[in-house]
């Protein structure tokens, strides 16, 4: 039992030695580590993960970034080709390809970012410089917008999206081609360059909200006038089928009195002119009835005795 | 352990009984630590990630796990079965994940041009899952940053190839999938370790001082349903009312044509009969009318004169009236 604790014991001890003397030393999955002997580097860089050795005292351990890296460029304003002032923020990914190239040049890692900094922002500002906006906006050459029915209508082409050569990921991969070669020789691989964000400055923010404003007002008109425009129209309907309907009707009442107005006339003709005779005794009739209505208390009337009514008043006798 | 009643007396006595001993204090008391440190658990949604000596050497599930003490070993626990979400450009209260969302940058996150040279305020949220440990760990140093910054890139991206009416109406769901599509490609590339749930937009208005303006586009189109309608209104109040009068009209036509027709041959009918009975003695059917007639007409007229049929002068030979009030 006592022989075990006391090995136990030396073997921690060993341990402890050889760790804290330096000959023993781990390295992370997430590292990778440059030996150097008096501050210059000794051997191939380490990326294996697990203990390893090294001389002691004499050989330090200079870790580093095994891992992607991030770069976040700051948000700088920036002209485009068409003169416009934006703001410009970009980010990258990044790793140390070669330890011992990035180690001497470099050294450590706030220096690779303001040298990232230099590279990366200057690169950026050249692609910005040579291009218009629209081109670091879009992305997809041949996309047709689907604009809601009537805005589209309305819009038409202006609103259509402006046509462009390149397109944001080419641009983003001119800057990153570009930039590439010039930090490969830094040890640096870069492996991915975006824009993060464009935005419009405060000194050409307004122009675009005034553009943005009329163009929605011109929509707005437009509704409007639509509005107006069928209204009139279903009034103008309106007032066709009222003066359609009534004229229609005007046209059947005279026909249809007109019609019996006829059968009428017919019927009377028929009856009152059968025969000489007939017309004869309707022309009698007929003034006799005529009196009835002609001849009201106010007349007065001047009878002859040669009427048929008076003759008698002379002697005479009828039917002379 | 027997409970120990400790006065000062006894206290001195177990230090003289234990004072040999206490070189073993120090061996004990790492033992202590080891066995301590060597044990760990790992919660239901997540995953733990072991080292040894900086190497990766397992990964353990939920449960209740060992490893070797002294930081040989190095535990990682991960929440791989969680549901993570990253907001874009607002936040909500009482988020425990730190990544969650960056509330002093809200604005510029927002803040994008669309296709069309105009601009929109998209509000977004990426849902997320860690599902490759190993990856996420020691592929890459921020992957919460990475995929913040990829996120951003992509939406204004996708946004940046639609005009502005697409992103704030009718093409919020294409937005999404586009964006999810190219989010998850990116992260794939980066070997964030993550995978992506899902893209989905919250509120995406025009930027705050062309709203109104924007607002005043749905008013017309209200107004413009307004006037329609009000127009349609009219139309309906006048015209079925028309057609009724209309065949009003007609249907009282045919009735006064109806009974013209049928006067007409009443008329007619009473003419003929009268006339047959005529016809078979006309003279004195003719005087008897004739008479009839005067006999009914002339006693309601108030003054008549009859003349003499040699007076050429309208000289009154007999005042009837007269005669008939006496």
């Amino acid at each position: 039992m006592k022989k075990f604790l006391s090995s136990f014991i030396a073997i921690g001890i060993l341990t402890v030695l050889l760790f804290a003397s330096g000959a023993i030393y781990t390295v992370r999955e997430d590292q990778q580590i440059l030996l150097t002997q008096f501050g210059k580097p000794v051997g191939d860089p380490i990326t294996e993960a697990g203990l390893h050795f090294k001389i002691p005292f004499i050989q330090k351990v200079n870790e580093m970034e095994k891992r992607v890296l991030s770069w976040d460029g700051n948000s700088s304003q920036m002209p485009t080709r068409d003169k416009l002032y934006i703001k410009v923020d970009t980010f990258a990914r990044w790793e140390i390809s070669k330890p011992l190239v990035y180690f001497q040049k470099l050294r450590d890692e706030r220096t690779a970012q303001s040298r990232l900094d230099d590279v990366l922002g200057s690169e950026t500002r050249n692609a910005v410089a040579n291009n218009d906006l629209i081109e670091i906006i879009r992305t997809t050459k041949d996309r047709k917008p689907q604009q809601p029915e009537e805005i589209g209508e309305i819009l038409g082409s202006t609103s259509a999206l402006d046509p462009i050569s390149k397109g944001r990921t080419v641009i983003e991969k001119a800057v990153f081609d570009a930039a590439s070669g010039k930090l490969e020789s830094y040890g640096i691989k870069l492996l991915d360059l975006r824009f993060k964000r464009v935005n419009y400055t405060s000194q050409d923010e307004p122009k675009m909200f005034l553009r943005m404003v009329s163009e929605r007002r011109q929509i707005a008109e437009r509704f409007r006038s639509e509005g107006a425009g069928e209204a009139a129209r279903i009034v103008g309907d309106m007032e066709r089928e009222v003066k359609t309907i009534e004229s229609e009707a005007y046209q059947r009442v005279q026909s249809v009195l007109g019609k019996s107005d006829a059968e009428a006339t017919r019927t009377y003709a028929e009856a009152y002119g059968g025969s000489p005779e007939q017309e004869e005794f309707y022309g009698f009739f007929k003034t006799l009835e005529a009196y009835d209505k002609i001849l009201d208390e106010n007349t007065t009337l001047i009878l002859s005795t040669n009427s048929e009514l008076f003759r008698l008043l002379n002697g005479k006798s009828s039917g002379e | 352990m027997a409970t120990i009643d400790i006065t000062p007396e006894k206290a001195g006595a177990l230090i003289q009984k234990f004072k040999p001993k206490v070189g073993l204090l120090v061996p004990a008391f790492l033992i202590l630590i080891g066995v301590f440190s060597s044990f760990y658990t790992v919660p239901a949604d997540s995953e733990a990630v072991i080292l040894r000596f900086g190497k990766y050497e397992r990964t353990a599930t939920s449960g209740l796990h060992f490893k070797m003490p002294f930081g040989l070993e190095q535990k990682f626990i991960l929440p791989v079965k969680r549901q993570l979400k990253m907001e874009f450009g607002f936040s909500t209260q009482g988020s425990t994940n730190r990544y969650q969302s960056v509330p002093q940058e809200h604005a510029d996150e927002q803040s994008m041009i669309t296709g069309d040279k105009n601009a929109a305020l998209v509000e977004w949220v990426v849902q997320y899952r860690i599902n490759d440990p190993e990856k996420y760990l020691f592929r890459v140093r921020d992957p919460e940053l990475t995929l913040r910054d990829a996120s951003e890139s992509v939406m204004r991206e996708v946004v940046g190839d639609r005009t502005v009416d697409e992103v704030i109406t009718i093409g919020r769901q294409s937005i999404e999938a586009d964006a999810s599509t190219k989010l998850e490609a990116l992260i794939r590339l980066y070997g964030l370790g993550l995978q992506i749930t899902s893209v989905e937009l919250k509120n995406v208005n025009p930027p705050r001082l062309v709203q109104s303006s924007f607002n005043e586009v749905n008013q017309a189109q209200q107004e413009r349903e307004t006037m329609i309608n009000e127009a349609k209104g009219q139309y309906n109040k006048a015209v079925p009312k028309t057609k009724g009068l209309a065949d009003q009209q007609v249907s009282r036509a045919e009735g006064d044509a109806k009974q013209r027709v049928n006067e007409a041959s009443g008329d007619a009918e009473r003419f003929l009969a009268l006339y047959q009975e005529y016809a078979k003695a006309p003279q004195i059917t003719r005087q008897r009318l004739y008479l009839e007639r005067m006999t009914e007409v002339l006693p309601r007229l108030k003054s008549k004169v009859i003349m003499d049929e040699k007076s050429t002068s309208p000289v009154p030979l007999l005042d009837l009236n007269n005669a008939l009030k006496k």
